[in-house]
């Protein structure tokens, strides 16, 4: 059963997790891992922190009784309200930490990997925050795709590096954040995004957006007056769930579902199901669930999401799928716009599409609990983000954006 | 020939080992076999052979655009195995550099079976350091596998101390904190680890690679270092040349070069 003492020294939950990583990279690790375990036990520094996340984030964030769309879907539907955060999603918590931790161990310079860009931008606040150098991989196809998110990192003083190798998204991203860092540790901080990549990064990142299901567990008691039924987050690499899942792990009566894009649907193979859809392996530095052909090569991932649009997950969301702790479910882009829909017009809120996993999620479990509980069941949906940056693809996908006359200034007659 | 008996062959010739390298399958299976007989017959004493893998975190540019171009053809692992065989055949000493993912998902002791039957010597594991390599350090053994590890200029005594004990043939010495690709110089660093090594184990070969492209460079290296390995700037003579026959004459002339260099170490 779930230890909330894991990982093990050696960064393992289980058979996953470790460090796969070249060797020059191992003392940087070894670093920050002595830095991280330092500052864990450091009141000033959790002090910091603490203060950081509260006069400048906006933590804790709500824990709010969505009525419209909890008689929409059949279940007591409680949103944590991550979206609510400064730069509009969970991640501000992690960068925050990592960004003091940065400050801490005397490196001048981060840099981090991104994907939708919610990373990056978060990177460049805390480094704009924290008088930081900071540097932001992102592969090509996404700096197309959210282009005004490359355009916030830019204002926020971040130099934005568009990766063109490989298939020129997040994984390559994360490649090439590897590679700078192989030849930096002196100066740099390497910000990972999610709790994945080599040990200390799961646990580390794990810890700092773990405040997400501790506030959510007291609110949820305040609210209710009991523990929710059941908890459910959508998983790319997997930090918001994570957040959200740990302090709920050793309650064993609340149930944990970790929603993966599903993209077209696992069947087409387009989609980024690491664990429904995937296998054990190695990617970026850990063992974990990946997705791969019959050689070990990574295969690309899909989603509509590209926040989620990884093929890789964080090691200990391997770890509680093979104990039977969480259980992780495909969505696919179709059923999470659904979602995203029906949160816009039943609660006024503009959500993530990487959120609207977790909804649409939330909504196929409601009836499954009803029957099994025999009552209306309560579940804590992690709105783990904004739909701002998702406005132009959600507008396309619903054929809502009106046709527009470009006139390119200067060409008019 | 083993590795072992590759260095101390060159030792008694009092020259350093040339290990030129090349991505499997690059551009096609039959031309990276070409590509390899010819760096053999004009002077690489050992051929790495690099299993082309879809995130190759440790290669910089040019070995990311040739394993690219490979998995585009089509390589797999069966075709690197394949490919070693052939060369092996020749009389070359062979290698194999690879990621850990492709070699965790043939099954392990697998794929130390068949690399000892194809005919390669050792293997070089550039994101598997010794505390994750239980299972490769038993497979290796069983099948008379040399393991080459890799150490850094970032590497604590205490680790290059460990990893050394885990090699087996040379040890991998990363010259420079960085990703694989040809400099303009020599990395001061590469001489003090090689250095620490020698404290750690006097009798381990050191292979040096990261950087070295011509044969000033390699004679450099071969002044402090058992061995040179060559990546990019081999595998630059392939990726730039208009055809399939220059390729192999510049490639023959830069392993001419480097085989030189390293017979006429600068100390």
């Amino acid at each position: 059963m779930t230890a909330p003492s894991l990982p093990d020294l050696a960064g393992h939950f289980g058979r996953y997790g470790g460090r796969f990583v070249p060797e020059a990279l191992v003392r940087a690790l070894d670093e920050l891992e002595a830095a991280y375990r330092s500052a864990k036990t450091d009141p000033v520094f959790q002090a910091e922190f603490e203060s950081l996340l509260v006069n400048y984030a906006g933590v804790p964030s709500l824990l709010y009784r969505a009525e419209r769309f909890s008689a929409a879907v059949g279940a007591e539907i409680l949103l944590k309200r991550e979206d609510l955060n400064h730069t509009g999603a969970h991640k501000v918590r992690n960068v925050l930490g990592q960004a003091l931790l940065a400050k801490r161990m005397g490196k001048p310079r981060v840099i981090a990997e991104t994907g939708a860009g919610q990373h990056g931008v978060a990177s460049a606040t805390a480094a704009a925050l924290l008088d930081l150098e900071c540097v932001v991989y992102m592969g090509e196809t996404d700096t197309e795709r959210q282009a005004l998110n490359v355009a916030r990192m830019r204002m926020l003083g971040a130099t934005v590096v568009p990766v063109t190798n490989g298939s020129r998204t997040l994984k390559d991203a994360l490649n090439e954040a590897l590679r700078d860092w192989v030849a930096s540790v002196d100066t740099t901080h390497y910000l990972l995004g999610t709790a994945a990549g080599p040990h200390p990064f799961p646990e580390i990142v794990r810890d700092f957006v773990g405040g997400i299901g501790v506030e959510a567990r007291a609110q949820c008691f305040e609210l209710t007056g009991r523990l929710p039924d059941a908890v459910a987050a959508c998983v790319g690499g997997g930090s918001n769930a994570i957040g959200i899942f740990h302090a709920f792990v050793p309650d064993e009566a609340v149930q944990l579902y970790g929603f993966e894009a599903g993209g077209d649907g696992v069947e087409t193979g387009r989609h980024a199901a690491s664990i429904t859809g995937g296998s054990s392996g190695v990617l970026h530095g850990a063992r974990t669930y990946v997705l791969q052909d019959d050689d070990g090569q990574t295969i690309e991932s899909h989603s509509i999401s590209a926040g989620l649009d990884y093929p890789g997950v964080g090691p200990e969301h391997a770890w509680l799928h093979d104990t039977g702790r969480a259980t992780y479910e495909p969505v696919t882009d179709a059923e999470a716009m659904a979602a995203f829909q029906l949160l816009c017009r039943t609660e006024g809120i503009i959500p993530a599409i990487e959120s609207a996993h977790a909804l649409a999620g939330a909504a196929r479990i409601a009836p499954r609990l009803r029957e099994e509980l025999g009552r209306t069941p309560t579940i804590v949906v992690n709105l783990s983000g904004r739909g701002d940056k998702d406005v132009h693809t959600a507008g396309a996908y619903f054929g809502i954006l009106d046709p527009v006359e470009t006139i390119v200034p200067g060409e008019q007659e | 020939m083993s590795i072992a008996e590759v260095f101390a062959k060159a030792r008694a010739e009092n020259r350093s080992v040339l290990i030129g390298c090349m991505p499997a399958g690059f551009p096609t299976v039959e031309d990276s076999i070409a590509s390899m007989i010819a760096m053999h017959e004009a002077g690489c004493d050992v051929i790495e052979v690099e299993l082309p893998y879809s995130d190759p975190v440790m290669d910089g540019p040019v070995i990311q655009r040739a394993s690219d171009i490979a998995l585009a053809a089509g390589v797999r692992t069966r075709d690197t195995l394949r490919i070693i065989e052939a060369v092996a055949g020749t009389g070359a000493p062979v290698v194999l550099m690879t990621y850990w993912n492709p070699i965790e998902k043939y099954g392990v002791n697998a794929f130390a079976r068949d690399l000892a039957a194809a005919g390669a010597t050792g293997m070089i594991t550039p994101d598997l350091i010794p505390d994750e390599a239980a299972e490769w350090i038993a497979a290796s053994d069983e099948h008379g596998i040399d393991r080459t590890f890799l150490v850094s200029p970032s590497s604590t005594d205490e680790r290059i101390a460990m990893t050394v004990a885990q090699c087996r043939g040379f040890v991998y010495a990363t010259a420079l904190m960085g990703v694989t690709g040809a400099r303009t110089s020599v990395s001061s660093q590469a001489p003090e680890l090689v250095d620490r090594v020698r404290h750690a184990d006097p009798h381990m070969p050191v292979g040096v690679g990261l950087g070295v492209g011509n044969g000033a460079q390699a004679a450099q290296v071969a002044g402090f270092a058992d061995g040179v390995i060559v990546g990019s700037a081999l595998i630059r003579c392939v990726l730039d040349a208009p055809d399939r026959a220059t390729g192999i004459t510049r490639l023959r002339a830069l392993s001419a070069e480097l085989a030189e260099g390293v017979r006429n170490p600068r100390n």
